[in-house]
């Protein structure tokens, strides 16, 4: 019968097709070439102007500045700059640029460069100013007042106080050095097509799928030993494993915790995992902002606080923070949900950083005591409110939803209705800068090292500018702002860890956040792919890596 | 021979226990009306228990030796009952389904039978609009009109009313028109009947059957429409536990071998689509075997 | 003939119309500025300015309507917030993407579909007919998104036969001309991007063409029963034709018929369809591109979204209507 016969051609087609991805189909490889599967999209490619980890993951291969961190730490070492001279009052540094360091549009880098990177983000008259938000800059380089050419190949860096955090900080992303004949040829388009002078180049960046990064033949410290780099959004976790031990990509990040144990099993795999300088929170709207009207990125006295859109008044008290605090079962989030790839967050960052004030001692999982403060605030009855939560895994979260889940399930017991909100994650950042959520999930992964580059940016009343806040639960706190500024200024570290040890008593007490865990860094890669070493900044350095 | 004349319900009650496909349907339909009604006394645990056991986390069911007692079809990745949460589901599904098609039927009323009846420009601008929203695939119109007024299950539910609309005005416009030209309704009107006694005494309750058969063929759309703005994030919100969300909460844990939290509710959408789809047809043979054009 | 064309495509325009009425009354109905609903909270000042005098803001809605219908028709969609990236583009990318599921899905509801409902009606109350129609009932009872997370299950996990997401694997060098990836792939003679294209295509065009699969198997079987009935057959029978003769030369051609329209009507089905399969199987389509752009409330994106697809859907369905009035004999026009 012919449509007998006709089903079994077409069924014998799909068989033989199916089977033949078991043989090999891909032609002998003659290019190395490293395909990682992030969660998500990169949001911008100028790294001045970008503050999520997904971005940066693609801007580190193509951009450099004027120091980097050594292998697997958080220490400096020369880069773009081979020396640098701080004054005798630590307020200006004069660096010493690299000569033959050839940007990938074969342009040579100097201090005009240098110069360009870092002016149009301050100077609000620089003619490429408008393009961007430069939101780091205001939460970590406000200290600097100008950056001068000396010559050529000198570059002085005027700082307008001491900053004991500062040559740390210039080893991350938002002052890495890009290409200025590369800016004025795209305008407002330059974050599109980026230009640095790192180990690899731009190819092409295919919206929602892939980026394609080549090697840069002609890197200063040689070429690098891979030739390509595909950076795969694949927004499936289990896609992404999937993918993995198929061997259709060579690495991943933001495994599923619930993974773990098939990916240690795998021999054709290797999960790289270290400890985090992440802290993963829930921020509670405590309810006011300010707008930062001359863009210093610092409350001045003419700049009043005003309600954030997101204001909701139980939750500016007190007492009703605390109770969230006890109404939540932090311990059997991180061993359930993180599936103890985690510890429990007692304070705002990790207990191996300077100043982690060990002698807290952490609001206890007690929904009876919950209650009761809730009903000394007056909210017997409980009340309704919002949780915002982003979608895809984040290297202090692999699984946002799920979490939100049970936060809302804890909160029920107390009383406390919470409908969730999911969105997006550029979306979900554009709106917790402006204040706009009552609760959200979010958190935050150390740049340089430094606990200023935690407690400042996230914690301080400085960060609660509306638009451009880093301090999601707008804490406007002013006394613990000036122990962070303190602590910022000065070079003793024995003094500084006292200030921020202050600092967290303070914070322990107001309860502006639910601190849940310092999630470890997790990411795997096919046991072929060798030299990949983990920074605790969680930012992703190919360039030692190689495929055997 | 004396036999009695059968009445037109016997007949009818006649014909559908001799449908096969339609009483079949119509036992799961009342199989998920019971489990629905009696949901908190049938389901073994509480479907979203509050404070939550995170530590029954992805426990599988009874058939593995892994399994938790009292969690027959094991559990998801907060710790919650897979078999309590798909029982308690069909409440939510049922009463989708239910709302929906009654807007839908509501609208449907209105609309077609304002265009069949009164005819003429009111016909033509109605079917106009029709077009129009006919013009877009169904679930991109219930996905649209989300945007518009947000997610939640009541707006879910009122989407997918709207968007079922058009095919119920259609289906009564049909209908009217078919019976506008009948004799006893000349009749009527000689006799000088209002419009308004005419379109209630006689013609709407004469447009049951497309109405009664249509329906439930919605319904069953209308139950995988409402899953899969669940699935997509836009229709029940947590801890809701509805059958599409379930699926999307847990799919990524299958390649981690942890496969029955989103086959499972996937199975009761089944059950819940088939049964209607079943009487659906059933009802079609049995009231009108003329709509099956 | 031509002048009954003409006439459905004027028909068709008050429809496009309204479509773009509804699309455009998307931006004024959602809450908030509709500057900031076109652009998003966090646009630069250089954005907004442009915005501003490009969509003459301050005037009257009617007059902003007619701005943003010339943009339309110009192919300006705006751009999406979230990405900056052009709207015509964004979807321009995706759309082939799109294009080649729904295209894969019909060919495997077509072929499998009328295949069994031929097989079915011709052994009518056998066990393979009863088997047909029940896969096929099952076949539209099921949702699709769970149809495909089983398939992605099955022969993605435990078995491991075939690949889960994305569309080829990027190992595989690829030139892409068209943006139709098959097509491509044929063209540049590159077997293995061929193979591995298909490959990721299987199992999204299973789910997504199952639906439509078991309604023409459904619609194939009533049909052909109906004709096999009809007077004419017996007479061919009378007349002494093989059995297999008058299947095909006469049943099958006069049963495809409604078979015809009920493809052009399930058309929007398998866009549905491709909305929740591309979301299951990470497909870059326009399906997923909606869904997010919802999601993310980056309206210009939905609205670009919505045009194109109501847009397709209402020109399917026109030559759908066309090709009814035209193959079958007993339409006449009015």
């Amino acid at each position: 019968m012919k449509a007998g016969v006709l089903a079994i051609v077409v069924c014998g087609i799909l068989i033989a097709v199916s089977f033949s991805g078991c043989m090999e189909t891909t032609p002998p490889v003659t290019e190395k070439v490293l395909i990682f599967a992030c969660s998500g999209d990169a949001v911008k490619l100028d790294p001045a102007d970008v503050t999520d980890g997904e971005s940066t993951g693609r801007t580190d291969s193509i951009f450099e500045g004027l120091v980097e961190y050594k292998e697997g730490t958080a220490e400096i070492q020369p880069c773009l700059a081979t020396s640098w001279v701080p004054s005798a009052d630590g307020k200006n540094i004069t660096f010493n640029l690299r000569h033959d360091v050839k940007f990938h549009d074969n342009t040579t880098f100097n201090a005009d460069a240098v110069v360009f990177s870092f002016e149009r983000q301050y100077n609000t008259s620089h003619p490429y100013n408008k393009y961007g938000l430069w939101q780091y800059w205001g939460w970590m380089f406000t200290d600097i007042s100008k950056v001068e050419k000396i010559d050529n190949y000198t570059v002085k860096i005027v700082l307008s106080r001491s900053n004991a955090a500062m040559m740390t900080s210039l080893a991350m992303f938002t002052v890495a050095i890009v290409s200025p004949t590369n800016a004025e040829l795209w305008k407002g388009d330059a974050f599109k097509h980026p230009c640095g002078t790192g180990p690899f180049k731009f190819v092409e960046w295919v919206q929602d799928d892939h980026i394609t990064l080549k090697a840069f033949k002609d890197y200063w410290r040689g070429a690098p030993k891979i030739d390509k780099i595909i950076y795969r959004v694949m927004t499936d976790p289990s896609a992404r494993l999937l993918a993995i031990k198929a061997g259709d990509i060579q690495g991943m990040e933001f495994p599923d915790p619930s993974s773990f144990n098939s990916i240690r099993a795998d021999d054709k795999l290797q999960l790289l995992t270290k400890e985090g300088m992440t802290v993963g929170y829930l921020a509670i709207n405590n309810g006011y902002g300010y707008n930062d009207s001359n863009k210093n990125g610092v409350h001045d006295q003419n700049e009043p606080w005003i309600k954030t859109p997101g204001y909701f008044k139980p939750l500016t008290n007190r007492s009703v923070r605390q109770a969230i605090n006890c109404a939540i079962n932090k311990t059997s989030i991180v061993k359930n949900l993180y599936k103890d790839s985690a510890i429990v967050a007692i304070n705002g960052m990790p207990p191996f950083m300077l100043g982690w004030n060990g002698s807290i001692n952490d609001y206890p999982y007690d929904p009876a005591r919950a209650r009761e403060l809730l009903a000394e605030a007056g909210y017997a009855n409980g009340f309704d409110t919002t949780l915002w939560v982003m979608k895809q895994g984040r290297p202090y979260m692999a699984d946002p939803p799920k979490v939100a889940e049970a936060i809302q399930s804890y909160l029920a017991a107390v009383n406390i209705t919470v409908n969730i909100v999911q969105l997006d994650w550029s979306t979900y950042l554009n709106k917790a800068y402006n204040g706009e959520f009552q609760l959200c999930l979010l958190g935050w992964t150390g740049d340089n090292g430094d606990p200023d580059n935690f407690m400042n940016p996230l914690y301080g009343a400085n960060a609660c500018g509306l638009g451009v806040a880093g301090n999601y639960a707008f804490y406007n706190n002013t006394k613990v702002q000036d122990l962070f500024t303190a602590a910022l200024q000065t070079y003793n570290t024995s003094e500084r860890a006292q200030l921020y040890k202050d600092a967290q008593g303070i914070m322990h007490e107001d309860a502006p956040f639910v601190f849940l865990a310092h999630a470890n860094q997790n990411l795997v890669f096919t046991k072929n792919v060798q030299g990949f070493v983990l920074n605790p900044t969680g930012r992703y350095f190919f360039y030692p890596v190689d495929l055997t | 021979m004396a036999r009695k004349r059968e009445t037109k319900t016997h007949e009818l009650i006649r014909r559908f226990r001799y449908n096969k496909s339609a009483v079949f349907g119509l036992i799961l339909i009342l199989f998920l009306v019971f489990i629905a009604i009696f949901a908190p006394f049938i389901a073994p645990q509480d479907p979203t228990p509050s404070p939550p056991q995170l530590e029954n986390s992805l426990k599988p069911g009874f058939w593995s030796n892994e399994s938790i007692p009292g969690y027959p079809l094991g559990t998801d990745m907060l710790g919650r009952d897979v078999l309590s949460r798909i029982i308690h589901g069909s409440r939510t599904s049922l009463t989708i389904g239910f709302i929906a098609v009654g807007i839908a039927t509501a609208l449907g009323i209105l609309i077609g039978v304002a265009a069949g009846y009164y005819g003429g420009w009111i016909d033509n601008v109605l079917m106009r609009i029709t077009d129009i929203l006919f013009a877009f695939p169904s679930l991109l119109l219930a996905i649209v009109i989300v945007a518009v007024i947000g997610q939640g299950l009541d707006k879910a539910m009122i989407a997918i009313g709207i968007e079922y609309s058009p095919q119920m005005a259609r289906v009564m416009r049909g209908s009217v028109l078919y019976i506008k030209e009948m004799e006893y309704i000349e009749a009527q009107k000689a006799i000088g009947s209002s419009n308004t006694r005419i379109i209630f005494r006689h013609v709407l309750p004469n447009s049951l059957s497309p109405v009664i058969v249509y329906g439930t063929l919605m319904m069953a759309g209308a139950i995988l429409d409402a899953a899969a703005l669940g699935f997509l994030g836009l229709g029940a919100q947590p801890p809701s536990p509805e059958w599409g969300a379930m699926l999307s909460e847990s799919r990524f844990y299958i390649v981690s071998g942890s496969w029955w939290a989103a086959t499972f509710p996937g199975i009761a959408i089944i059950i819940a689509v088939l049964g209607l789809n079943l009487l659906g047809d059933g009802l079609r043979d049995i009231l009108d075997p003329r709509l099956k054009e | 003939m031509k002048w009954y064309i003409i006439k459905r495509l004027l028909q068709i325009i008050p429809v496009v119309l309204g479509v773009t009425l509804i699309a455009f009354s998307l931006i004024h109905l959602a809450p908030g500025d509709p500057v900031i609903t076109m652009l998003g909270q966090h646009a630069t000042q250089h954005e907004i300015d442009e915005a501003r005098a490009k969509f003459g803001l301050n005037q009257p809605l009617y007059i902003q309507y007619f701005i943003w219908l010339s943009d339309v028709l110009h192919g300006d969609l705006g751009r999406s917030i979230i990405s900056h990236e052009q709207v015509t583009i964004e979807i321009g990318s995706r759309f082939p993407n799109t294009i080649e599921l729904a295209i894969a899905a019909m060919i495997f509801a077509i072929l499998i579909g009328v295949i069994a409902g031929i097989v079915s009606a011709t052994k009518q109350y056998s066990v393979a007919d009863y088997s047909v129609m029940g896969v096929a009932l099952f076949g539209i009872s099921m949702p699709v998104f769970w149809l495909g997370i089983m398939l992605m299950m099955i022969f993605g996990v435990f078995l491991g036969w075939l690949p889960i997401g994305g569309r080829i694997d990027l190992m595989i060098p690829f030139n892409s001309i068209t943006g139709f990836m098959v097509f491509d792939s044929i063209i540049t003679g590159n077997g293995a991007a061929l193979i591995s294209v298909l490959r990721h295509l299987i199992l999204p065009a299973i789910a997504l063409g199952t639906i439509p699969m078991a309604i023409i198997a459904r619609t194939t079987r009533s049909s052909m029963l109906e004709i096999l009935r009809q007077d004419f057959i017996r007479t061919e029978r009378a007349k002494g034709l093989s059995e297999r003769k008058v299947i095909y030369k006469h049943a099958i051609r006069n049963a495809m018929v409604p078979v015809v329209t009920v493809i052009g009507l399930n058309f929007g089905l398998l866009l549905s369809g491709a909305i929740l399969t591309e979301t299951v199987f990470s497909w870059p389509g326009v399906g997923r591109l909606i869904v997010d752009s919802v999601y993310d409330r980056d309206y210009p994106l939905v609205i670009g979204c919505i045009l194109v697809f109501a847009l397709v859907f209402v020109i399917v369905n026109l030559i759908t209507d066309l090709l009814y009035t035209y193959i079958d004999p007993r339409i006449h026009y009015d």
